[in-house]
């Protein structure tokens, strides 16, 4: 069966501004305001890009490709976690899939109907009364008002403001208009559900009950394309995972394939600037062990785990330390480890290796990133201290020794306990 | 739990019916002609949209409906004074407020109907980077929210002829044509300025200035009989001539119906509609890039 979303080398062309000639004489700038309405009109013309690349006129540095040569196919059923940083392509993906922007290149074909939600409450007038905004945005949605009529009371019942509903949008709290926008969206019946990062909407209460209806919309055997960076929401609704970068592709596959790529992606490019350069002093490498010494990128939960931290420090730098936080994929710190916390000072000069042991690592599976820094970690500014970064992947084992395996949901720490009953 | 099972049986004979559904989104080249049978399926978001305006357009005002009569009455007055009284511009024999307010009819709808379906894309530019849906659908539910307020002004010219004891003349059967022509004008100018507004805001700016010259290179003020007559059927290319001369005759069967005029405009009408559609269709596919 041929998959229900082809796309094949998907381009996306935005023009953005080029920079502004500045008139440096009285002559040049009377000119300039002649010339200006022309100016303007061929810059507004030029807003157009797909004309503009006919005609091959302007040029390719105010070009900027918010997508390029994408290609990806969905099966029938599959729930697509589609992750990315800002400006990654994400939003304009979904965009060219729905229909809203026409593709620079490319195409895509879709063998369903399908409904996006890239804003919720789109259509949303402040002055019309709840039941009218719920016929007003579920239209413009692509429900037919019958379909409304047949859903509304489960609309309403979902939404909980059914004593507001003859009263204008406009008095309501935000939290109550995204929940009536919300409940409209929901009870969208497509083939294919489009969605944009909407779900963080509402308190936590309504926030569970939007994401057990997503839960119950990905399993009745619909096709889900779905933006986030929530990633445990990604982890627990989606069946497969496409992480886009920079325009492009750089991972399709199972949902921890794409997840790993887009941490490993996202913190490389946020720290990678950190190092210190100027002294050429610098991390020249990371090693994880496990126990028996080999070099692995993932380990066990439960495993030990040696960390061999290879540098340069060409600026002596006595007492120096290293210190390493470990994050989560979400970038959240769980804990440190450190030569310094322990207190063995390097009084050497010419120390170009340190090598920290973790006995036990006590993580749930997922994957964790080391920020590795070197120097004398003080907090002064112009200290000399060089930092770098590794990820690694953590896999389920029998940690507990018992019945169940460890499981990311009930947090990303683990500790051993022992337990006993008594009267 | 039960109402979830009933809806997923319902989904999965729905998902059946539509399995050959397929959709294309590739980069459009050339002329394109519009999807008729998704403007049909769109239908309720249409009357929708003509709805949410007029609802909106009279809330929280104090005359509320009441400003779709404001607006002809006073133009009326004004005209009457100043072009009737003063000037003394001929009026082919009818009062000179019924001759006025039988062309403001057609005007002011025109004139609002313009406005209006070109700050329609331009105000929903947020829906349009945000949903899909025949963007057709905007400017053409502006211009037909307006008959509403065109309705009334009508009960207001059946009024003014019974205060006027003025009967209207057999011609009246003609005036559906009159309107057709009306609406395919307003409707044409508002597809084109509309697709031009998104990306250029002068006709945002220009807009009033141009309704204004458009109100004097029609015969609102005046009747079309001053207009020599060699040049009256180059002056009817503007299709709101013929259409306010046919609402004069029809109403107020001052002259036999202005064929000529009538025929002419609608002529240039259809032109302005059939172009605008297309002009509208090629740059619809950039609205949410440059809106």
């Amino acid at each position: 069966m041929s998959p229900i979303i082809s796309v094949e080398n998907l381009s996306k062309a935005y023009r953005i501004g080029a920079k502004e000639e500045v008139p440096d004489t009285l002559v040049g700038a009377a000119k300039g305001i002649l010339k200006a309405p022309f100016k303007n009109l061929s810059r507004l013309r030029g807003l157009d890009t797909s004309a503009s690349s006919d005609e091959g006129s302007g040029s390719e540095s105010d070009i900027l490709w918010a997508l390029k040569d994408v290609s990806f196919e969905v099966n029938e059923g599959d729930v697509v976690g589609i992750i990315g940083r800002n400006g990654a392509g994400k939003s304009t993906l979904l965009k060219v899939l729905s229909r809203i922007t026409e593709p620079t290149s490319g195409r895509a074909v879709i063998r369903g109907r399908v409904s996006s939600l890239l804003e919720v409450g789109t259509g949303f007038h402040p002055e019309l009364t709840g039941r009218e905004n719920v016929y007003m945005n579920g239209t413009i949605l692509g429900m037919t008002k019958k379909e409304i009529d047949r859903k509304f009371d489960e609309i309403v019942d979902f939404s909980e403001i059914e004593k507001f509903l003859d009263t204008p949008a406009k008095r309501y709290s935000s939290g109550m208009q995204v929940r009536l926008a919300f409940a409209v969206a929901a009870h969208l019946d497509p083939e294919i559900l489009i969605v944009d990062e909407v779900l963080a909407v509402g308190d936590l209460e309504f926030q569970k009950k939007c994401l057990g209806k997503m839960k119950r919309v990905s399993r009745s055997g619909r096709t889900v394309l779905f933006v986030s960076h929530n990633i445990p929401m990604i982890e627990q609704l989606c069946t497969r995972g496409i992480a886009l970068k920079n325009g492009g592709i750089s991972a399709v596959g199972t949902v921890p394939e794409a997840l790993a790529d887009y941490c490993v992606s996202s913190v490389s490019s946020r720290y990678s600037t950190e190092s210190f350069n100027e002294t050429s002093d610098q991390i020249r490498g990371i090693d994880l062990r496990d126990a028996l010494g080999n070099s692995v990128s993932s380990i066990q939960c439960g495993d030990s785990l040696k960390i061999i931290v290879d540098y340069r420090l060409n600026s002596i730098v006595e007492k120096h330390q290293c210190c390493i936080e470990v994050n989560d994929s979400l970038d959240r710190k769980l804990f440190t480890i450190g030569s310094f916390l322990s207190g063995e000072v390097n009084r050497g000069e010419s120390c170009s290796k340190v090598v920290g042991t973790l006995p036990s690592v006590d993580l749930a599976p997922g994957t964790y990133t080391m920020k590795v820094r070197i120097g004398t970690l003080a907090r002064n500014v112009g200290e000399c201290t060089v930092a770098d970064h590794i990820s690694f992947e953590v896999k389920t084992a029998d940690y507990y020794g018992g019945l169940r395996a460890p499981d990311s949901f009930r947090g990303p720490m683990l500790a051993r306990s022992s337990w006993v009953f008594s009267e | 739990m039960s109402t979830i099972d009933a809806q997923t049986d319902s989904d999965a004979t729905d998902v059946a019916s539509r399995s050959n559904y397929e959709l294309i989104i590739e980069p459009r080249k050339g002329l394109q002609l519009f999807d008729w049978k998704e403007l049909v399926a769109y239908r309720d978001l249409f009357r929708f949209l003509i709805w949410r305006q007029i609802k909106v357009r009279y809330a929280q005002s104090a005359i509320g409906i009441g400003w779709a009569i404001i607006q002809p009455l006073f133009s009326m007055l004004v005209f009457t004074i100043i072009f009737g009284n003063l000037a003394k511009v001929d009026s082919d024999g009818a009062p000179y407020a019924l001759f006025s307010l039988a062309a403001l009819l057609p005007w002011t709808y025109f004139s609002n109907a313009i406005t209006d379906g070109v700050q329609s894309l331009v105000s929903e530019a947020n829906m349009l980077r945000k949903i899909y849906f025949p963007r057709l659908m905007l400017p053409l539910s502006a211009v037909a929210a307006k008959l509403v307020d065109f309705g009334i002004a009508a009960v207001m010219m059946v009024v003014m002829m019974i205060v006027f004891q003025y009967p209207p003349s057999i011609q009246i059967v003609a005036l559906p044509l009159a309107i057709i022509v009306m609406l395919i004008t307003a409707s044409g100018v508002s597809v084109w300025l509309t697709a031009l507004a998104v990306q250029y805001r002068d006709i945002k700016h220009g807009m009033n200035f141009l309704v204004q010259l458009l109100m004097y290179a029609s015969p609102v003020v005046y009747a079309a009989s001053i207009i020599p007559e060699k040049y009256r059927l180059l002056y009817a290319i503007n299709p709101m001539v013929g259409v306010i001369e046919s609402f004069r005759a029809a109403i107020l069967g001052t002259t036999s119906i202005p064929w000529d005029l009538l025929g002419v405009g609608f002529l240039s009408g259809t032109i302005l509609l059939i172009t605008g559609l297309a002009f509208f269709r090629s740059k619809e596919k950039i609205f949410a890039d440059v809106a």
